[in-house]
Protein backbone atom coordinates (compact mmCIF):
# COMPACT_ATOMS: atom_id res chain seq x y z
CA UNK A 1 0.00 0.00 0.00
CA UNK A 2 3.03 2.24 0.30
CA UNK A 3 2.65 4.13 -2.97
CA UNK A 4 6.12 5.70 -2.95
CA UNK A 5 7.85 2.32 -3.04
CA UNK A 6 10.85 2.51 -5.36
CA UNK A 7 9.24 5.34 -7.34
CA UNK A 8 11.98 7.87 -6.62
CA UNK A 9 15.74 7.78 -6.16
CA UNK A 10 18.52 9.94 -4.81
CA UNK A 11 20.77 10.61 -7.79
CA UNK A 12 22.97 13.46 -6.60
CA UNK A 13 24.70 14.48 -3.39
CA UNK A 14 26.83 17.54 -2.63
CA UNK A 15 28.30 19.42 0.27
CA UNK A 16 30.59 22.21 1.41
CA UNK A 17 33.59 21.46 3.59
CA UNK A 18 32.59 20.97 7.23
CA UNK A 19 34.30 23.15 9.81
CA UNK A 20 33.89 24.76 13.21
CA UNK A 21 34.19 28.17 11.56
CA UNK A 22 33.75 28.62 7.81
CA UNK A 23 32.75 32.27 8.25
CA UNK A 24 30.15 32.08 5.46
CA UNK A 25 26.43 32.81 5.32
CA UNK A 26 23.94 29.98 5.11
CA UNK A 27 22.79 30.96 1.61
CA UNK A 28 26.38 31.02 0.35
CA UNK A 29 27.04 27.54 1.73
CA UNK A 30 23.71 26.30 0.36
CA UNK A 31 24.62 27.41 -3.16
CA UNK A 32 27.89 25.46 -3.06
CA UNK A 33 26.20 22.28 -1.81
CA UNK A 34 23.35 22.53 -4.32
CA UNK A 35 25.72 23.11 -7.23
CA UNK A 36 27.82 20.14 -6.12
CA UNK A 37 24.74 17.89 -5.88
CA UNK A 38 23.60 18.94 -9.36
CA UNK A 39 27.06 18.27 -10.80
CA UNK A 40 27.04 14.86 -9.13
CA UNK A 41 23.65 14.09 -10.68
CA UNK A 42 24.54 15.60 -14.04
CA UNK A 43 21.74 18.17 -14.10
CA UNK A 44 21.59 21.97 -14.12
CA UNK A 45 20.31 23.76 -10.99
CA UNK A 46 17.62 25.20 -13.26
CA UNK A 47 16.23 21.66 -13.72
CA UNK A 48 15.26 21.62 -10.03
CA UNK A 49 11.50 22.25 -9.99
CA UNK A 50 10.70 21.05 -6.47
CA UNK A 51 12.11 21.56 -3.00
CA UNK A 52 11.58 19.87 0.38
CA UNK A 53 13.22 21.99 3.03
CA UNK A 54 13.50 22.51 6.77
CA UNK A 55 11.10 25.26 7.92
CA UNK A 56 13.89 26.70 10.05
CA UNK A 57 16.46 26.92 7.24
CA UNK A 58 17.20 30.57 6.53
CA UNK A 59 17.37 29.74 2.80
CA UNK A 60 13.65 30.00 2.06
CA UNK A 61 11.64 29.56 -1.13
CA UNK A 62 12.13 33.18 -2.12
CA UNK A 63 15.91 32.89 -1.83
CA UNK A 64 15.86 29.57 -3.66
CA UNK A 65 14.37 31.25 -6.73
CA UNK A 66 17.79 32.66 -7.53
CA UNK A 67 19.39 29.23 -7.13
CA UNK A 68 17.01 26.70 -8.74
CA UNK A 69 14.45 26.90 -11.54
CA UNK A 70 12.67 30.27 -11.54
CA UNK A 71 9.58 28.19 -12.26
CA UNK A 72 9.74 26.23 -9.01
CA UNK A 73 6.60 24.13 -8.66
CA UNK A 74 6.47 21.87 -5.62
CA UNK A 75 7.57 23.24 -2.26
CA UNK A 76 7.11 21.87 1.24
CA UNK A 77 8.67 22.36 4.67
CA UNK A 78 9.22 20.09 7.64
CA UNK A 79 8.83 21.48 11.18
CA UNK A 80 11.19 21.81 14.16
CA UNK A 81 14.74 20.62 13.69
CA UNK A 82 16.46 17.30 13.18
CA UNK A 83 13.26 15.29 13.16
CA UNK A 84 13.02 16.36 9.54
CA UNK A 85 16.33 14.80 8.48
CA UNK A 86 14.61 11.94 6.64
CA UNK A 87 11.12 13.47 6.41
CA UNK A 88 12.34 15.75 3.64
CA UNK A 89 13.18 12.64 1.59
CA UNK A 90 9.68 11.22 2.21
CA UNK A 91 8.22 14.51 0.94
CA UNK A 92 10.55 14.55 -2.06
CA UNK A 93 9.73 10.94 -3.00
CA UNK A 94 6.01 11.64 -2.64
CA UNK A 95 6.22 14.68 -4.89
CA UNK A 96 8.10 12.73 -7.56
CA UNK A 97 5.78 9.70 -7.31
CA UNK A 98 2.71 11.93 -7.63
CA UNK A 99 4.14 13.88 -10.56
CA UNK A 100 4.22 17.16 -8.69
CA UNK A 101 7.86 17.76 -9.65
CA UNK A 102 10.59 16.09 -11.70
CA UNK A 103 13.73 16.93 -9.71
CA UNK A 104 13.32 17.72 -6.04
CA UNK A 105 16.03 19.41 -3.98
CA UNK A 106 16.62 18.43 -0.36
CA UNK A 107 19.16 20.50 1.53
CA UNK A 108 20.25 21.93 4.87
CA UNK A 109 22.63 24.78 5.50
CA UNK A 110 23.80 25.65 8.99
CA UNK A 111 26.18 28.24 10.35
CA UNK A 112 26.16 26.78 13.83
CA UNK A 113 29.77 27.33 14.82
CA UNK A 114 30.16 29.68 17.77
CA UNK A 115 32.28 32.07 15.71
CA UNK A 116 29.80 32.19 12.84
CA UNK A 117 27.10 34.42 14.33
CA UNK A 118 26.08 36.92 11.67
CA UNK A 119 22.89 38.46 13.03
CA UNK A 120 20.39 38.71 15.85
CA UNK A 121 17.77 36.26 14.60
CA UNK A 122 17.55 32.71 15.88
CA UNK A 123 18.69 31.24 12.55
CA UNK A 124 21.58 33.59 11.97
CA UNK A 125 24.45 31.49 13.13
CA UNK A 126 25.65 30.16 16.46
CA UNK A 127 23.50 28.70 19.23
CA UNK A 128 19.82 29.60 19.04
CA UNK A 129 19.35 29.18 22.78
CA UNK A 130 21.81 31.95 23.59
CA UNK A 131 19.49 34.59 22.10
CA UNK A 132 16.09 34.06 23.68
CA UNK A 133 13.67 36.96 24.16
CA UNK A 134 13.70 38.13 27.77
CA UNK A 135 9.90 37.64 27.75
CA UNK A 136 9.30 33.96 27.07
CA UNK A 137 6.20 33.17 25.08
CA UNK A 138 4.59 29.77 24.73
CA UNK A 139 6.32 26.64 25.90
CA UNK A 140 9.82 27.92 26.63
CA UNK A 141 8.36 29.59 29.73
CA UNK A 142 7.89 26.24 31.44
CA UNK A 143 11.55 25.31 31.20
CA UNK A 144 13.90 28.23 30.69
CA UNK A 145 13.23 30.20 33.93
CA UNK A 146 14.40 27.13 35.88
CA UNK A 147 17.70 26.99 34.05
CA UNK A 148 16.53 24.30 31.62
CA UNK A 149 17.77 26.27 28.65
CA UNK A 150 19.36 24.04 26.04
CA UNK A 151 18.61 20.83 24.13
CA UNK A 152 21.55 19.06 25.76
CA UNK A 153 19.98 19.63 29.20
CA UNK A 154 16.63 18.23 28.05
CA UNK A 155 18.33 15.28 26.39
CA UNK A 156 20.38 14.62 29.52
CA UNK A 157 17.14 14.26 31.48
CA UNK A 158 15.80 11.75 28.94
CA UNK A 159 19.09 9.83 29.02
CA UNK A 160 19.03 9.82 32.85
CA UNK A 161 15.57 8.29 32.76
CA UNK A 162 16.84 5.50 30.50
CA UNK A 163 19.59 4.82 33.04
CA UNK A 164 17.01 4.72 35.86
CA UNK A 165 14.66 2.36 34.03
CA UNK A 166 17.12 0.02 32.31
CA UNK A 167 20.49 0.38 33.99
CA UNK A 168 22.13 1.96 30.94
CA UNK A 169 25.58 3.28 31.82
CA UNK A 170 27.75 6.27 30.99
CA UNK A 171 30.32 3.80 29.71
CA UNK A 172 27.79 2.57 27.14
CA UNK A 173 27.33 6.18 26.03
CA UNK A 174 31.10 6.21 25.63
CA UNK A 175 30.95 3.14 23.38
CA UNK A 176 28.83 5.15 20.94
CA UNK A 177 31.20 8.12 20.99
CA UNK A 178 34.24 5.91 20.43
CA UNK A 179 32.67 3.90 17.58
CA UNK A 180 31.62 7.02 15.70
CA UNK A 181 34.96 8.73 16.26
CA UNK A 182 36.62 5.66 14.79
CA UNK A 183 34.48 6.09 11.67
CA UNK A 184 35.34 9.82 11.54
CA UNK A 185 39.08 9.06 11.61
CA UNK A 186 38.63 7.30 8.26
CA UNK A 187 36.57 10.17 6.76
CA UNK A 188 38.50 13.19 5.40
CA UNK A 189 35.29 15.28 5.57
CA UNK A 190 34.98 14.81 9.32
CA UNK A 191 35.66 17.72 11.65
CA UNK A 192 36.79 15.58 14.60
CA UNK A 193 39.95 13.69 13.64
CA UNK A 194 41.64 12.94 16.97
CA UNK A 195 41.46 9.30 18.16
CA UNK A 196 39.20 8.68 21.18
CA UNK A 197 39.21 5.89 23.75
CA UNK A 198 36.64 5.01 26.41
CA UNK A 199 39.05 6.54 28.91
CA UNK A 200 39.16 9.79 26.92
CA UNK A 201 35.37 9.82 26.99
CA UNK A 202 35.12 9.30 30.73
CA UNK A 203 37.81 11.95 31.33
CA UNK A 204 35.95 14.64 29.37
CA UNK A 205 34.15 17.23 31.46
CA UNK A 206 30.49 17.06 32.40
CA UNK A 207 28.25 19.43 30.45
CA UNK A 208 24.93 18.32 31.92
CA UNK A 209 25.09 15.04 33.84
CA UNK A 210 25.06 12.30 32.70
CA UNK A 211 26.39 13.93 29.51
CA UNK A 212 30.04 14.76 29.11
CA UNK A 213 31.51 16.87 26.36
CA UNK A 214 32.10 13.78 24.19
CA UNK A 215 28.43 12.75 24.48
CA UNK A 216 27.35 15.89 22.64
CA UNK A 217 27.25 16.66 18.94
CA UNK A 218 29.76 19.13 17.59
CA UNK A 219 28.77 22.64 16.54
CA UNK A 220 29.77 23.16 12.95
CA UNK A 221 29.26 25.12 9.77
CA UNK A 222 28.39 23.51 6.48
CA UNK A 223 25.70 22.68 3.96
CA UNK A 224 24.56 19.50 2.25
CA UNK A 225 22.19 18.82 -0.64
CA UNK A 226 20.56 15.86 -2.36
CA UNK A 227 18.68 15.54 -5.66
CA UNK A 228 15.66 13.23 -5.85
CA UNK A 229 14.21 12.24 -9.21
CA UNK A 230 12.08 9.43 -10.63
CA UNK A 231 13.43 5.88 -10.61
CA UNK A 232 12.86 5.79 -14.36
CA UNK A 233 15.04 8.83 -15.05
CA UNK A 234 17.56 7.62 -12.48
CA UNK A 235 18.30 4.53 -14.60
CA UNK A 236 19.83 6.71 -17.32
CA UNK A 237 21.80 8.96 -14.97
CA UNK A 238 25.44 8.71 -14.02
CA UNK A 239 25.20 7.51 -10.39
CA UNK A 240 23.99 4.25 -8.89
CA UNK A 241 20.46 5.19 -7.77
CA UNK A 242 19.61 5.04 -4.08
CA UNK A 243 15.94 4.10 -4.38
CA UNK A 244 13.60 5.41 -1.70
CA UNK A 245 12.06 2.04 -0.95
CA UNK A 246 9.79 3.05 1.92
CA UNK A 247 9.12 6.07 4.05
CA UNK A 248 6.99 7.05 7.01
CA UNK A 249 6.30 10.11 9.13
CA UNK A 250 4.82 10.57 12.58
CA UNK A 251 4.00 13.60 14.66
CA UNK A 252 5.22 13.12 18.19
CA UNK A 253 6.59 14.91 21.19
CA UNK A 254 9.32 17.48 20.82
CA UNK A 255 12.22 17.69 23.25
CA UNK A 256 11.29 21.26 24.14
CA UNK A 257 7.98 19.94 25.52
CA UNK A 258 9.18 17.47 28.14
CA UNK A 259 5.83 17.30 29.97
CA UNK A 260 4.25 15.89 26.84
CA UNK A 261 7.21 13.63 26.07
CA UNK A 262 7.37 12.08 29.55
CA UNK A 263 3.58 11.88 29.69
CA UNK A 264 3.41 9.09 27.13
CA UNK A 265 5.18 5.80 26.57
CA UNK A 266 8.19 5.95 24.25
CA UNK A 267 6.60 3.13 22.30
CA UNK A 268 3.72 5.46 21.44
CA UNK A 269 5.96 8.32 20.41
CA UNK A 270 6.96 9.25 16.89
CA UNK A 271 10.13 7.25 16.23
CA UNK A 272 8.74 3.93 17.45
CA UNK A 273 5.57 4.45 15.39
CA UNK A 274 7.59 5.34 12.30
CA UNK A 275 9.64 2.19 12.79
CA UNK A 276 6.60 -0.05 13.07
CA UNK A 277 5.02 1.49 9.99
CA UNK A 278 8.20 1.09 7.94
CA UNK A 279 8.66 -2.57 8.79
CA UNK A 280 4.99 -3.29 8.20
CA UNK A 281 4.76 -1.44 4.88
CA UNK A 282 8.05 -2.78 3.50
CA UNK A 283 7.81 -6.34 4.74
CA UNK A 284 11.46 -6.00 5.75
CA UNK A 285 13.01 -6.60 9.16
CA UNK A 286 15.61 -4.54 11.05
CA UNK A 287 18.09 -7.43 10.77
CA UNK A 288 17.92 -7.14 6.97
CA UNK A 289 19.43 -3.64 7.06
CA UNK A 290 23.10 -3.46 6.14
CA UNK A 291 23.60 -0.12 7.92
CA UNK A 292 21.70 2.30 10.14
CA UNK A 293 21.86 6.09 10.12
CA UNK A 294 20.34 7.56 13.25
CA UNK A 295 20.15 11.07 14.59
CA UNK A 296 23.12 10.94 16.94
CA UNK A 297 22.90 14.41 18.44
CA UNK A 298 23.80 12.82 21.78
CA UNK A 299 25.31 9.40 22.37
CA UNK A 300 22.32 8.15 24.36
CA UNK A 301 20.03 8.83 21.43
CA UNK A 302 21.80 6.34 19.21
CA UNK A 303 21.03 3.77 21.94
CA UNK A 304 17.40 4.91 22.08
CA UNK A 305 17.12 4.88 18.27
CA UNK A 306 18.30 1.27 18.09
CA UNK A 307 15.40 0.44 20.40
CA UNK A 308 12.87 2.79 18.77
CA UNK A 309 13.50 1.22 15.35
CA UNK A 310 13.46 -2.35 16.58
CA UNK A 311 17.13 -3.32 16.20
CA UNK A 312 16.89 -4.52 19.79
CA UNK A 313 14.28 -4.66 22.52
CA UNK A 314 13.44 -1.68 24.73
CA UNK A 315 16.14 -1.34 27.37
CA UNK A 316 18.70 -3.44 25.45
CA UNK A 317 20.28 -0.59 23.49
CA UNK A 318 23.09 -0.20 26.00
CA UNK A 319 24.40 -3.77 25.70
CA UNK A 320 23.81 -3.61 21.90
CA UNK A 321 26.47 -0.91 21.45
CA UNK A 322 29.07 -2.74 23.53
CA UNK A 323 31.83 -4.89 22.01
CA UNK A 324 32.13 -2.73 18.87
CA UNK A 325 28.41 -3.12 18.19
CA UNK A 326 28.22 -0.08 15.90
CA UNK A 327 31.47 -0.62 13.97
CA UNK A 328 31.26 -0.57 10.17
CA UNK A 329 33.40 -3.69 10.04
CA UNK A 330 31.78 -6.49 11.97
CA UNK A 331 29.40 -4.54 14.22
CA UNK A 332 25.96 -5.87 15.08
CA UNK A 333 24.59 -2.96 13.07
CA UNK A 334 27.04 -0.62 11.33
CA UNK A 335 25.86 2.84 12.37
CA UNK A 336 26.71 6.36 11.19
CA UNK A 337 29.74 5.25 9.24
CA UNK A 338 30.67 8.88 8.48
CA UNK A 339 31.20 9.63 12.17
CA UNK A 340 27.73 11.10 12.45
CA UNK A 341 26.89 14.33 14.17
CA UNK A 342 29.10 13.45 17.08
CA UNK A 343 32.25 13.46 14.96
CA UNK A 344 31.67 14.32 11.27
CA UNK A 345 29.48 17.45 11.38
CA UNK A 346 26.13 18.62 12.71
CA UNK A 347 24.09 19.46 9.63
CA UNK A 348 20.82 18.49 11.30
CA UNK A 349 21.19 14.84 10.35
CA UNK A 350 21.19 15.47 6.61
CA UNK A 351 24.93 14.80 6.42
CA UNK A 352 24.00 11.28 7.53
CA UNK A 353 21.68 11.07 4.49
CA UNK A 354 24.67 11.72 2.21
CA UNK A 355 26.58 8.92 3.93
CA UNK A 356 23.62 6.58 3.54
CA UNK A 357 23.77 7.25 -0.22
CA UNK A 358 27.53 6.67 -0.30
CA UNK A 359 27.01 3.29 1.38
CA UNK A 360 24.45 2.35 -1.29
CA UNK A 361 26.86 3.49 -4.02
CA UNK A 362 29.67 1.54 -2.40
CA UNK A 363 32.08 4.44 -1.93
CA UNK A 364 32.03 5.25 1.77
CA UNK A 365 35.37 5.62 3.50
CA UNK A 366 34.04 2.99 5.93
CA UNK A 367 32.24 0.86 3.41
CA UNK A 368 29.97 -1.96 4.57
CA UNK A 369 30.42 -4.92 2.18
CA UNK A 370 27.49 -5.62 -0.18
CA UNK A 371 25.46 -2.75 1.22
CA UNK A 372 22.04 -2.81 -0.44
CA UNK A 373 19.54 -1.74 2.24
CA UNK A 374 19.92 1.03 4.81
CA UNK A 375 17.63 2.76 7.29
CA UNK A 376 17.94 6.54 7.68
CA UNK A 377 16.06 8.16 10.58
CA UNK A 378 15.45 11.70 11.78
CA UNK A 379 15.72 12.82 15.40
CA UNK A 380 13.89 10.51 17.78
CA UNK A 381 12.45 13.20 20.02
CA UNK A 382 10.61 15.24 17.42
CA UNK A 383 7.88 14.85 14.94
CA UNK A 384 10.01 12.61 12.80
CA UNK A 385 10.36 10.39 9.79
CA UNK A 386 12.56 7.68 8.33
CA UNK A 387 13.29 6.06 4.99
CA UNK A 388 14.63 2.74 3.80
CA UNK A 389 17.02 3.19 0.89
CA UNK A 390 17.67 0.35 -1.55
CA UNK A 391 20.40 -0.05 -4.13
CA UNK A 392 18.89 0.44 -7.60
CA UNK B 1 29.01 39.68 17.20
CA UNK B 2 28.21 36.70 19.43
CA UNK B 3 28.54 38.67 22.66
CA UNK B 4 26.15 41.29 21.33
CA UNK B 5 23.29 38.85 20.78
CA UNK B 6 23.47 36.64 23.90
CA UNK B 7 20.50 37.06 26.26
CA UNK B 8 21.90 38.66 29.43
CA UNK B 9 18.99 38.87 31.91
CA UNK B 10 16.82 36.13 33.40
CA UNK B 11 14.16 35.30 30.80
CA UNK B 12 10.74 35.16 32.43
CA UNK B 13 7.35 33.90 31.29
CA UNK B 14 5.11 36.24 29.33
CA UNK B 15 1.68 35.20 30.61
CA UNK B 16 -1.11 34.84 28.09
CA UNK B 17 -4.85 34.52 28.60
CA UNK B 18 -4.37 30.74 28.44
CA UNK B 19 -1.98 30.49 31.38
CA UNK B 20 -2.48 33.64 33.46
CA UNK B 21 -4.37 31.69 36.13
CA UNK B 22 -1.28 29.58 36.76
CA UNK B 23 0.79 32.65 37.65
CA UNK B 24 -2.02 34.30 39.65
CA UNK B 25 -2.13 31.13 41.75
CA UNK B 26 1.64 30.90 42.30
CA UNK B 27 1.63 34.48 43.58
CA UNK B 28 -0.80 33.24 46.28
CA UNK B 29 1.44 30.26 47.03
CA UNK B 30 -0.83 27.78 45.24
CA UNK B 31 0.05 25.32 42.50
CA UNK B 32 -2.90 25.00 40.14
CA UNK B 33 -3.24 23.04 36.92
CA UNK B 34 -6.01 22.76 34.36
CA UNK B 35 -8.40 19.86 34.91
CA UNK B 36 -11.11 18.77 32.49
CA UNK B 37 -14.59 19.50 33.85
CA UNK B 38 -16.02 16.52 31.98
CA UNK B 39 -13.53 13.64 32.26
CA UNK B 40 -11.46 15.08 35.17
CA UNK B 41 -8.12 14.50 33.43
CA UNK B 42 -5.38 16.85 34.67
CA UNK B 43 -3.19 18.58 32.11
CA UNK B 44 0.00 20.60 31.87
CA UNK B 45 0.99 22.62 29.77
CA UNK B 46 -2.10 24.86 29.71
CA UNK B 47 -4.18 24.53 26.55
CA UNK B 48 -7.79 25.14 25.61
CA UNK B 49 -8.81 21.52 25.03
CA UNK B 50 -8.62 18.22 26.90
CA UNK B 51 -6.28 15.81 25.07
CA UNK B 52 -8.15 12.85 26.56
CA UNK B 53 -11.79 13.64 25.70
CA UNK B 54 -11.68 16.82 23.51
CA UNK B 55 -13.80 18.81 25.97
CA UNK B 56 -13.13 22.54 26.06
CA UNK B 57 -14.49 22.92 29.60
CA UNK B 58 -11.91 23.06 32.37
CA UNK B 59 -11.16 24.37 35.83
CA UNK B 60 -7.90 25.53 37.43
CA UNK B 61 -7.75 23.07 40.31
CA UNK B 62 -5.32 23.21 43.18
CA UNK B 63 -2.68 20.49 43.11
CA UNK B 64 -1.08 18.94 46.18
CA UNK B 65 2.27 20.57 45.44
CA UNK B 66 3.94 17.23 46.03
CA UNK B 67 5.45 14.63 43.76
CA UNK B 68 8.48 12.49 43.14
CA UNK B 69 11.72 13.01 41.25
CA UNK B 70 11.26 11.42 37.81
CA UNK B 71 14.58 12.49 36.27
CA UNK B 72 17.17 15.24 36.52
CA UNK B 73 20.34 16.73 35.16
CA UNK B 74 23.02 18.59 37.05
CA UNK B 75 24.14 21.36 34.72
CA UNK B 76 27.80 22.31 34.53
CA UNK B 77 27.47 24.62 31.53
CA UNK B 78 27.47 26.22 29.08
CA UNK B 79 24.25 28.00 30.00
CA UNK B 80 22.77 31.50 29.80
CA UNK B 81 24.65 34.25 31.68
CA UNK B 82 21.69 34.57 34.11
CA UNK B 83 22.40 31.10 35.49
CA UNK B 84 26.20 31.08 35.46
CA UNK B 85 26.60 32.05 39.11
CA UNK B 86 24.43 29.06 40.12
CA UNK B 87 26.59 26.44 38.38
CA UNK B 88 26.41 23.55 38.97
CA UNK B 89 22.63 23.51 39.42
CA UNK B 90 20.08 20.72 39.09
CA UNK B 91 17.01 20.90 36.89
CA UNK B 92 14.38 18.25 37.39
CA UNK B 93 11.24 16.65 36.09
CA UNK B 94 8.71 16.11 38.87
CA UNK B 95 6.00 13.48 38.51
CA UNK B 96 3.29 15.18 40.57
CA UNK B 97 0.72 13.43 42.74
CA UNK B 98 -1.77 14.29 39.97
CA UNK B 99 0.28 12.31 37.42
CA UNK B 100 1.64 15.37 35.59
CA UNK B 101 5.22 16.06 34.57
CA UNK B 102 6.50 19.49 35.67
CA UNK B 103 9.99 20.80 34.93
CA UNK B 104 11.59 22.82 37.67
CA UNK B 105 14.75 23.38 39.66
CA UNK B 106 15.78 21.37 42.72
CA UNK B 107 16.67 23.47 45.78
CA UNK B 108 17.80 22.77 49.35
CA UNK B 109 19.26 19.38 48.34
CA UNK B 110 22.95 18.40 48.26
CA UNK B 111 24.03 16.66 45.07
CA UNK B 112 24.85 13.38 46.86
CA UNK B 113 21.27 13.14 48.20
CA UNK B 114 19.63 13.19 44.76
CA UNK B 115 17.83 9.93 44.09
CA UNK B 116 15.21 8.82 41.56
CA UNK B 117 11.77 8.68 43.14
CA UNK B 118 12.63 10.90 46.11
CA UNK B 119 9.57 12.77 47.46
CA UNK B 120 9.51 16.49 46.69
CA UNK B 121 7.41 19.50 47.64
CA UNK B 122 6.84 22.83 45.92
CA UNK B 123 8.52 26.07 47.02
CA UNK B 124 7.23 29.39 45.68
CA UNK B 125 10.00 31.74 44.59
CA UNK B 126 9.11 35.29 43.47
CA UNK B 127 11.12 36.33 40.40
CA UNK B 128 9.42 39.64 39.53
CA UNK B 129 6.32 41.65 40.47
CA UNK B 130 4.19 39.45 38.21
CA UNK B 131 5.95 36.10 38.16
CA UNK B 132 6.44 33.62 40.99
CA UNK B 133 8.28 30.47 39.95
CA UNK B 134 7.65 27.00 41.42
CA UNK B 135 10.79 25.19 42.52
CA UNK B 136 10.98 21.94 44.48
CA UNK B 137 12.86 20.70 47.54
CA UNK B 138 13.00 17.34 49.35
CA UNK B 139 9.65 16.79 51.11
CA UNK B 140 9.72 17.32 54.85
Amino acid sequence: MNTIRDQAAIVGIGQTPFSKALGRTEIDMAVEAIHAACADAGISPHQIDGVARFDMDSVDEEKLLSIVSPELRYHVGTPFGGGGAASVLVHAATAVAMGLADNVLVFRSRARGKKSVYGKGSNQGGRFWERLDSDLPELDQWQVPYGLVTPFMEMAMIARRHMIEYGTTERQFGEVAVALRRHALRNPNAVMRAPMTLEDHSASRYIAEPFRLFDCNIETDGAVALIVTSAERARDMRQTPALIHAGALAAGSHHRRLSTLFGRSRDDDSAARVGRELWQSSGLRPSEMNAFFCYDFFTAFAILALEDYGFCKRGEGGPFVEDQGLYFDGGRMPTNTNGGQLSEAFIHGVNNALEAVRQIRGNSTSQVPDCELVLLAGANTDPTGAVILRKG
Amino acid sequence: MRDEVITQGLPLPLPSVDNMEFYRATQRGELRFQRCTDCHTWRHYPRPVCPACTSTRFDWEQASGRGELYTWTTVHGPTLPAFRDQLPYTVIDVLTDEGLHFQSQLVECPAEAIEAGMPLEAVFVPASDEITLVKFRPAS
